[in-house]
């Protein structure tokens, strides 16, 4: 288990130096530049080629890069030229990461409430009404863009209905302490309740936007694995051995039932994470997918380069996790060892 | 009566249904029963006739401002509802109908190619890993690791960036370059499990060669799942298209319409005048829905597990 939790993080260390790798070289071929982002087109060549000095870019590529890495591993990953000019990349990113995170676990905690039991439900009365109202339901959930998804909730419930704010993580009147960065976490900590209130508020039109993605999968994978796993003889024996069905259900069906739901959830961090991008564009929320969006219009590498090895390295490590955790729910891989 | 009897009368007409037929052929005919399969395919069927046939249909060119005198910039005014417009104006003074009509030409075409280029990169990929083994094997499927460690959407944000002036060919590749990864691992994984099959080993023992084996008997074998996910992919493409121009990264000619573009060019006036949204995702919606129903049947039909 040690061992292959090592070989597994030696790999992820692997994928992220090569990407790094990729991605500098990447990200320096693409046109525009932070030159022109910062100056405008009207600057004249010497105030160009001093910032081009300034910031290292006529140096060859590999030096450039050898450079990086060097300042990356004391924690230094450059200047942010466009999302916000002058703060460190690695400030936005402490910045923001708890907004996309606190949006991220709300939405997957609305996608499982709200898919897991749906999908056992229609599963345990296969081919009702209420069956086929979520599949059809799930299916059309995967054909929506999820922007015009959000565009539509926000339209809604925040302009004409005025239920929710339009845009942001707080209101402005609200002075709140800051103690975590994840704002309903700190209100709760420090009681400010109106503040914790609030930071919820601004949360939950854009993750259920972000929801409808992981949901339809969790509610489809769900609903398969329980009518693959009704007919199992265990669960036949289960029922002839009188044991009640909440017992059922809790021990025999949706233990073994889960297994295939859980591989999901980490898949999903990805398409999650491109998700956030989108919302958090619509709803002006400032997490990590409004910044990337705002890099690529405004080419800040420093932070975009930062940002997106961040989004691969924890959707590596979410697999693993992933992973890790079928032991502990499935205990024949436990016995059996890991491959 | 009990549904355990039920259930063995349906197996063995199953039984008898399937019997001495291919698994096409078996997929074939659950299918044309399947009505979420029929409702798919008619609206797949609806939209590329509607797409053939919308230079005739179109009532006007798509392309000219024809209303442009009732386009006020500055107080946010936009050609309204009229006789000879069923759906009004665009932002520019163009015909709503028309650029939707003309819209799913370009629309099908991103999803198609995109899916094909996908599809032919992932397969060379997938097929060389997936029979030769070996070295060949850990290098792609490590290249396609790091591929796959980027979400698909930031992978296509960065391929849409690479590109100086966005056109409709840039997007299709960033959307297409995407899908190679899966197809890949996909196929990979399919021709794997067939290397130590008994066809592919009665191949071999009757002196096949092992190009011959590849393409004859390991390719035909892993084709259904590629088919899945290929049916599945177009509705993607159409979605992450729509979701490139939103982010500023398609293709801003807006001359010949595509239904991503429009949507995506909606945003700044969509508090305003939400039907030049609306139309255009509506238009996705469906489309998407289609290809989506279609490879969720296909799937099904397809799996044996689910022929009972």
């Amino acid at each position: 288990m040690l061992r292959y939790t090592i070989r597994r993080l030696l790999q992820l260390l692997v994928v992220v130096l090569v990407l790094s790798l990729l991605l500098f070289a990447w990200l320096r071929s693409l046109p525009g530049g932070p030159v022109s982002a910062l100056l405008g087109e009207r600057a004249t060549a010497e105030t160009r080629e001093r910032l081009t000095e300034e910031l290292g870019l006529n140096e060859p590529i590999f030096v450039q890069y050898l450079k990086f890495v060097g300042r990356a591993l004391t924690g230094d990953f450059g200047v942010s030229t466009g999302v916000q000019p002058g703060d460190s990349a690695a400030e936005i990113f402490v910045q923001r990461f708890p907004a996309t995170l606190e949006l991220s676990i709300l939405a997957i905690v609305i996608a499982l409430a709200v898919g897991i039991p749906l999908g056992y439900l229609a599963a345990r009365r296969r081919g009702g009404i209420l069956d086929n109202l979520s599949v059809v339901s799930s299916l059309i959930g995967v054909a929506v863009p999820v922007f015009f998804l959000a565009f539509l909730l926000k339209q809604v419930f925040a302009v004409d209905l005025g239920w929710f704010p339009t845009a942001g993580r707080q209101a402005g009147g609200i002075d709140a302490t800051r103690v975590t960065g994840f704002f309903v976490l700190d209100g709760l900590l420090t009681q400010e309740w109106d503040a914790a209130w609030d930071a919820l508020r601004h949360l939950i039109l854009p993750a259920i936007a972000l929801a409808s993605i992981p949901f339809s999968v969790v509610f489809r994978i769900t609903r398969a694995s329980v009518l693959d796993v009704v007919d199992e003889d265990y669960v036949r024996t289960a029922e002839s051995k009188g044991l009640t069905s909440p017992v059922i259900r809790r021990r025999h069906v949706m233990r073994n039932a889960m297994l295939p739901v859980v591989t999901t959830i980490g898949l999903q961090t990805g398409a999650l994470l491109a998700g956030a991008v989108l919302t958090e564009k619509v709803f002006a929320f400032p997490g990590i997918g409004q910044a990337l969006a705002l890099g690529f219009e405004r080419r800040d590498y420093p932070v975009l380069l930062l940002l997106i090895l961040c989004a691969a390295g924890v959707f590596v490590l979410i697999n693993l996790l992933v992973d890790l955790s079928y032991a502990v729910i499935d205990p024949r891989i436990r016995t059996r060892g890991v491959r | 009566m009990s549904t355990r009897t039920d259930k063995i009368d349906e197996l063995s007409a199953r039984a008898a249904d399937d019997a001495g037929v291919s698994l096409a052929a078996a997929a074939w005919r659950r299918l044309r029963r399947n009505p979420v399969f029929l409702a798919g395919a008619g609206i797949i069927v609806l939209f590329v006739v509607l797409a053939a046939a919308a230079p005739w249909l179109a009532p006007h060119d798509p392309s000219v401002p024809m209303l442009g005198d009732q386009v006020v910039k500055a107080r946010n005014q936009i050609p309204a509802v009229q006789d000879g417009h069923p759906l009004g104006g665009d932002q520019n003074g163009r015909d709503l109908l028309s650029r939707l009509l003309l819209g799913s030409q370009q629309t099908l075409l991103v999803g198609v190619f995109a899916t094909l280029i996908g599809l032919g990169g992932g397969l060379l990929l997938g097929t060389l890993a997936g029979a030769l083994g070996g070295w060949v094997d850990t290098v792609v499927m490590r290249a396609v690791d790091v591929m796959l460690s980027i979400p698909g959407l930031l992978l296509a944000v960065s391929i849409g960036a690479l590109f100086a002036q966005p056109n409709q060919y840039t997007v299709i590749l960033a959307v297409a370059i995407v899908q190679i990864p899966i197809f890949a691992r996909l196929l990979r994984g399919t021709m794997l499990a067939q290397r130590h099959s008994d066809h592919v080993l009665a191949a071999r023992s009757l002196g096949v060669k092992q190009r011959a084996i590849v393409f004859r008997h390991m390719l035909p074998n892993s084709l259904g799942p590629v088919i899945v996910q290929a049916t599945l992919v177009l509705a993607i493409a159409i979605i992450e298209a729509a979701a490139l121009s939103f982010l500023g990264l398609g293709n801003p000619d807006d001359r010949i319409p595509e239904w991503g573009q429009m949507l995506g060019q909606a945003q700044t006036v969509i508090d305003s005048h939400p039907q030049l949204a609306f139309w255009p995702a509506g238009c996705i919606i469906v489309v998407a829905l289609g290809f989506t129903l279609v490879g969720e049947s296909l799937r099904e039909a397809l799996d044996p597990k689910s022929r009972r």
